[in-house]
């Protein structure tokens, strides 16, 4: 079995203990093709008898240590998570808890159809599915702007580029407070932007300007307190987060795409708009459909930013925070087992797909 | 002897009467297109811009209606009461304990993952990558409660090595992955050379590959350290006391020295003190992790 294998991956004889494709450093043309037994002799005047032995202890020992050097690792991913999650498949099934003695029971599917009638889990759904679809939506227009502004040449490319690097480097939780300290009603200087100083700036325009500054809105607005703002608010925060990340996926793909298709479209007299419809977009598809699913399943799972501008709130609660909630706060491991599993398997769904795209194989 | 008439239209494009119709329409597309960029810097580096300024600004410029913009004078007292809180420092000395051990085991295996992954043909390697990347969308929370329960039964609750183990459930596999394709990527006649030589292929690894992989390993170090500095759900689930609580729960908990508004002053000035050198970083480093971050999530 084992020796079929390596045939397979390595069928050429060699050389002592060496395989053929060792033989071009002692200068033998790679491509003659060396029968075991056979002597070569090289440029500098020495023969190599050719190992006439078909199986060679050498790739043995090199795939051996291919294994051995992956070993520690695939143990402490077992270890860390592929164990726990099994374990969390196992648990969602039980009454256990973290802080009690008693016997844990197998209790079936009753966590899973406690969540199925569970309002607080339902909001706590809906939360999630419209965080996601909204900050990955806005996210990818934006980041395509982004990333077209600096996929083309001007003076001040090298700036943006840097710029945008700069949200993505705060830490999560930091930027949460930072806008949080943004968006607050009384002194929060969005706030001041909106109600003051753009109005204010518009009405500088001649004929127009006060129609403009008329749609700001003439009071304060109490972003994180009303809850029809929280949610947006979130969103706002983790646009302005990872945005850059997009815009830098999507200019990888962008910088893929040949330059003659578009001196093509000049020739032909295509507008930059028809240009960026007929051209770019169709050749971009593989490059947003990777950044949509890694930012869809990074999105599913959003925790940080809410939990610490909402806390608990239900008008902004999210399946990961009921998960961490239910755990933490309720002690009820096999519930938040069970909720758990089940972002799992949402996520598991982008994850498959995810991996179909990236080809492993060519690595 | 008839005239043929004048067509503009037969000229070349790139004649004078031609170009100056362009050039109209040409303006107003610059004209919006600084716009746009100019938005876009003001968008990304405001906020960050703004936690600064806080962080140097008197407590009354920090709530004052209307907003005050620049300070009315440079105030150091929130850095300095940041800078002496006792808790502060030692989350601050945890995080930068927990994220320089987790990017030091990870490198270390990882490095030895990814170069047999990478230049090693061996059985199971292809179910190996896929295992590894699928592992790199990991969803944290789908193994909180286990996880927590592991921690628990093993003493590691609140401990500085049980963060550190947790860690590496997103450490490890994207290390692996980038550093795998950062390997096979590598020209391979220094290492047959060495194979030749009569090194051991362990020798040719070490001795060779993996000092001619320091870029790559410098770029999925400061990933990993960053991945780890700005961690959060498990740093705020595993530990309740400061012998073990990084900075980010820290921060997002920091109640100052005022109980009855937010400490705005304050939780900036740490806010500040937790970034700064993150930003540093970056920057300095902005080419490497721009291609190591695409690398991370597209290149197969």
């Amino acid at each position: 079995m084992v020796h079929h294998a390596m045939r397979t991956t390595d069928q050429r004889s060699q050389v002592g203990d060496c395989p053929t494709w060792l033989l071009k450093h002692c200068g033998v043309a790679m491509s003659q093709n060396v029968p075991a037994g056979a002597v070569v002799s090289t440029p500098d005047g020495q023969t190599i008898k050719v190992s006439d032995r078909p199986q060679t202890s050498w790739a043995k020992s090199r795939e051996r240590l291919g294994w051995l050097m992956v070993l520690p690792s695939l143990v402490i991913v077992a270890l860390v998570a592929l164990y726990p999650l099994v374990e969390s498949f196992r648990l969602s099934f039980t009454n256990a808890r973290l802080a009690s003695a008693r016997e844990v029971e197998n209790i079936g599917l009753r966590n899973y159809e406690y969540l199925w009638n569970s309002d607080t889990f339902r909001i706590a759904f809906g939360n999630t599915v419209k965080f996601t679809v909204f900050s990955v939506g806005i996210e990818l227009v934006l980041g395509m702007v982004i990333a077209l502004i600096i996929n083309s040449q001007f003076k001040a490319r090298g700036l943006v580029r840097t710029a945008i690097l700069i949200p993505w480097a705060i830490p999560t939780v930091v930027s949460s407070r930072l806008w949080a300290y943004m968006l607050n009603d009384n002194y929060g200087v969005i706030n001041d932007v909106l109600v003051n100083q753009l109005p204010r700036m518009f009405s500088w325009i001649p004929l127009v300007g006060d129609n403009i500054a008329g749609i700001f809105p003439d009071e304060k607005i109490a972003f994180l307190a009303r809850p029809a703002f929280a949610l947006p608010s979130a969103i706002a925060v983790d646009v302005w987060k990872t945005t850059p990340f997009m815009a830098l996926l999507l200019l990888a793909g962008l910088q893929i795409i040949p330059s003659d298709v578009y001196e093509a479209a000049v020739v032909d007299g295509a507008s930059k708009w028809k240009q960026f419809w007929q051209i770019t977009l169709p050749l971009l598809r593989p490059a947003i459909l990777v950044a949509l699913i890694f930012r869809t399943l990074d999105a599913f799972r959003v925790f940080d930013v809410i939990y610490v501008m909402f806390g608990s709130k239900v008008e902004t609660l999210t399946l990961s925070i009921f998960t961490q909630n239910a755990l933490v706060d309720g002690d009820r491991l096999g519930r938040a087992s069970a909720a758990s599993v089940i972002i799992f398997l949402c996520i598991g769904v982008f994850v498959l797909i995810y991996t179909r795209l990236v080809k492993v194989e060519e690595v | 002897m008839s005239t043929v008439p004048f067509d503009r239209s037969t000229l070349p494009p790139d004649l004078p009467g031609k170009r100056r119709n362009i050039k109209l329409g040409d303006v107003v597309l610059r004209i919006l297109f600084w716009l746009l960029v100019i938005f876009i810097l003001i968008y990304t580096i405001f906020p960050f811009a703004w936690a600064l300024l806080a962080s140097i600004k008197p407590n009354a410029d920090i709530s004052s209606t209307p907003t005050r913009y620049l300070p009315s004078e440079i105030y150091w007292g929130n850095l300095d009461y940041v800078l002496h809180q006792r808790d502060f420092l030692y989350a601050l000395r945890n995080s930068i304990v927990v994220s320089v051990s987790t990017v030091a085991i990870a490198l270390v295996f990882g490095s030895l993952a990814a170069y047999a992954l990478g230049r090693i043909k061996f059985r199971g390697r292809t179910a190996t990558l896929y295992v590894i990347l699928a592992m790199t969308m990991f969803p944290a929370i789908a193994i909180l409660g286990s996880l927590f329960q592991m921690m628990r039964r093993f003493d590691l609750y609140n401990t500085i090595p049980g963060l550190v183990l947790t860690y590496m459930t997103f450490t490890l596999p994207f290390t692996v992955w980038v550093l795998a394709n950062f390997f096979k990527a590598m020209p391979g006649e220094l290492e047959e050379a060495a194979l030749v030589d009569g090194s051991t292929p362990f020798q040719a690894f070490y001795k060779i590959m993996l000092p001619l992989a320091l870029p790559g390993l410098v770029t999925t170090g400061l990933l990993a350290f960053i991945a780890a500095w700005n961690e959060f759900l498990f740093s705020l689930t595993f530990t309740n006391t400061y012998a073990a609580r990084t900075v980010q729960p820290a921060i997002a908990s920091f109640r100052g020295n005022t109980q009855f508004d937010e400490p705005w002053g304050s939780i900036m000035a740490a806010a500040v003190v937790v970034t700064i050198p993150l930003v540093i970083l970056v920057l300095i480093f902005q080419r490497k992790i721009l291609a190591g971050l695409t690398a991370g999530a597209v290149k197969g």
